[in-house]
């Protein structure tokens, strides 16, 4: 499970081959494609475009839905719709209680702040774990993997219960405050693994220039962790952004909801009357997903390859 | 970038007394090393307290005890566990739900992401586009805005109906019918097979190409080349997913929650386990006996963590022992 999670020299730089001895081209997206479909495996191009084609073809024809008139929805299966418009978008902004601007505020200072929690509270602790000596080491680490398995189901009734007592039900402090406490232990992990690469004789030869390790961490340990750095920071963004259930049960008051619990708000309230804005607020809901998703690719592909995370 | 800062000086040259020195200096040191450990762990330990163990802890306490927020809680011992099996036939049903939706959607999306994990290995060009494709799906899968689109594609009048229109078929509300509902959330977990299979393809790249060429060689076929070296070489990494995959399916919640309207309909086929703690616990607030089913969950899945551990022996082939 760990014997793998070294960051291997990116197997894209250059025409290099990867570790099979397989040519990965270095090219545009469409010298790829044109060149793949030159190659001699034609019908294993066509059948895995074929397959990709249908696996995203529910979320393309969501995409095209939502720029449809609403009563071509149903009229029309294809992808390409007869005519545009963009009511959908418009009928679906202003659909609830307060418009749809609103809601993605919320769940953007939700995400922005748990991304910052995550990436402060993580590589502290994982700086301890991978770089320190202290009593109880190997306990306190078995502790941090263990909680990873934890399910979420099993701690939330009380956690509940001490942010009612607390005054903090229907506030954001529930979704933020414990990601500056690192209770992602996923990402502890992940970056203990990445600094325990790091050579250690650059803290050796800090230490001789007199630096401790505060200025170790933020000077040294830091800066060679970007990619650490960002996985986290993308996945804590998908994460937070997608999440539902503790949102669902923290936030009860419509001023304090996001995104994911407004939409099922409309749902519900709209039943299946609506779909064109359902899909519309739908599609501008994955907006930000898609965008951290082409940004971050290379960074997500390594993160999910080393430690699983979903 | 540092290489400024490495270079040792010449002895004499460091303002730092030498390093080498007392023993009351070294524990000096060491436990000011300690000291800046525990301050690096401090935000990690609060944490660890406050939101996960001290909340563990309560919800097992919680779990032997009638408790509504409001009032005291109430001692009842094992009540709440013999209720669940004795006396409430939606938590047998939201367990009988969760195996199938487990036991079939897991092995299903491991198989998909193997064997197009094995077909991109096998030196197609273009692969980081088939990955990104295919893993897109694990990333949107849990989304609110996705369980949406799967209730109008597996509705009456949805996607499914008019692609089997074409061929003649009527079909049915595939989300409001008993019999299919659970399967629509099942293919849902299937389709983000995408994250298993980008685990697998990391997997497959550890494999030598030079064991292949000598099976060939050999005059070994492809389908032996895959139970003999594919299979046996992958296997720590299958077992990994097999866990990984398990324990992320017994917590689906938002899916089936969006899909089912926030109650399990229609008549309870998709109400999940989750979904169940969810409405025991903050609609009705039986905050006790939610615990206690909490703590049910954490033991099958502990269970079946274990029993996988056990089993791996037999299968999983670690080459490096």
């Amino acid at each position: 499970m760990t014997n793998n999670v070294k960051p291997r020299p990116d197997a894209r730089a250059g025409a290099a081959r990867d570790g099979n001895g397989h040519p990965e081209l270095n090219d545009t997206l469409f010298a790829r494609v044109l060149k793949a479909l030159a190659g001699k495996r034609i019908l294993t191009h066509i059948l895995l475009i074929a397959f990709g084609f249908v696996m995203l073809y529910p979320v393309l024809w969501m995409i095209s839905s939502s720029l449809k008139p609403e009563e071509l929805i149903f009229r029309e299966p294809g992808l390409w719709p007869s005519s545009f418009t963009f009511d959908n978008f418009s009928n679906g902004w202003d659909a609830l209680r307060y418009p749809f601007s609103h809601y993605f505020l919320n769940s953007a200072i939700i995400t922005g702040f748990s991304i910052v929690g995550n990436l402060v509270a993580c590589s502290l602790a994982a700086y301890a774990f991978a770089r320190l000596e202290f009593p109880f080491k190997k306990i306190f680490f078995a502790l941090m993997l263990g909680s990873i398995m934890l399910p979420l189901h099993v701690v939330i009734v009380p956690q509940y219960i001490l942010f009612s007592d607390l005054g903090w039900i229907n506030t954001f402090y529930p979704l933020i405050v414990p990601k500056f406490l690192a209770t992602d232990a996923f990402f502890i992990f992940l970056m203990v693994q990445f600094i325990r690469t790091l050579p250690r004789e650059l803290d050796e030869a800090a230490v001789i220039d007199g630096a401790g390790h505060w200025r170790i961490f933020t000077r040294i340990i830091l800066p060679l962790s970007t990619p650490a750095l960002a996985t986290t920071a993308i996945f804590t963004f998908i994460w937070t952004w997608n999440d539902f259930l503790s949102q669902l049960i923290f936030l009860t008051n419509p001023d304090k909801f996001t995104v994911p619990v407004a939409l099922r708000t409309f749902l519900d309230s709209s039943g299946e009357s609506s779909w064109g804005p359902m899909f519309a607020i739908s599609v501008l809901s994955l907006g930000p997903i898609f965008g951290f998703f082409l940004a971050g690719q290379k960074y997500l592909v390594r993160g999910i390859a080393t430690t699983g995370l979903k | 970038m540092t290489d400024t800062q490495v270079r040792p000086r010449p002895p004499g040259a460091t303002d730092r007394p030498p390093v080498a020195d007392t023993k009351g200096a070294l524990r000096k040191r060491r436990r000011k090393e300690y000291l800046t450990a525990y301050l690096f762990l401090l935000p990690w330990f609060v944490g660890l307290i406050a939101i996960t163990a001290g909340p563990l802890l309560t919800s097992l306490y919680l779990s032997f005890t009638d408790y509504s927020l409001i009032g005291d809680s109430q001692w009842v011992g094992f009540d709440n566990y013999t209720r669940m099996f004795q006396d409430d036939p939606r938590f047998i049903k939201a367990l009988t739900n969760t195996a199938i939706y487990v036991f079939v959607s897991v092995p299903l999306q491991l198989a998909f992401a193997l064997a197009l994990a094995m077909v991109l290995d096998r030196g197609v060009s273009g692969l980081p586009i088939y990955r990104s494709v295919y893993y897109l799906p694990s990333l949107l899968g849990s989304s609110v805005a996705i369980a949406i689109l799967w209730r109008q594609i597996f509705g009456a009048d949805g996607l499914v109906n008019e692609f089997l229109g074409i061929f003649g078929i009527e079909g049915m509300g595939w989300v409001s019918h008993p019999d299919t509902a659970l399967g629509t959330l099942i293919i849902l977990n299937v389709w983000t097979f995408g994250s298993p299979m980008v685990i697998f393809l990391a997997g497959l790249r550890q494999i030598p190409t030079s064991y292949y060429e000598a099976a060939s060689l050999d005059g070994a076929s492809k389908a032996r080349q895959f139970f003999s070296i594919t299979l046996p070489l992958l296997s720590p990494i299958i077992f990994f997913n097999l866990i990984l995959q398990l324990i992320n399916a017994f917590q689906s919640f938002t899916q089936a929650f969006v899909i089912s309207g926030g109650n399990g309909s229609p008549a309870d086929s998709t109400l999940l386990y989750t979904m169940h703690v969810y409405q025991k616990g903050f609609n009705s607030f039986e905050m006790g006996y939610a615990s206690a089913m909490a703590w049910v969950l954490v033991l099958i899945i502990a269970a079946l963590t274990g029993v996988n551990f056990l089993m791996s022996k037999y299968w999983v082939f670690y080459s490096d022992k």
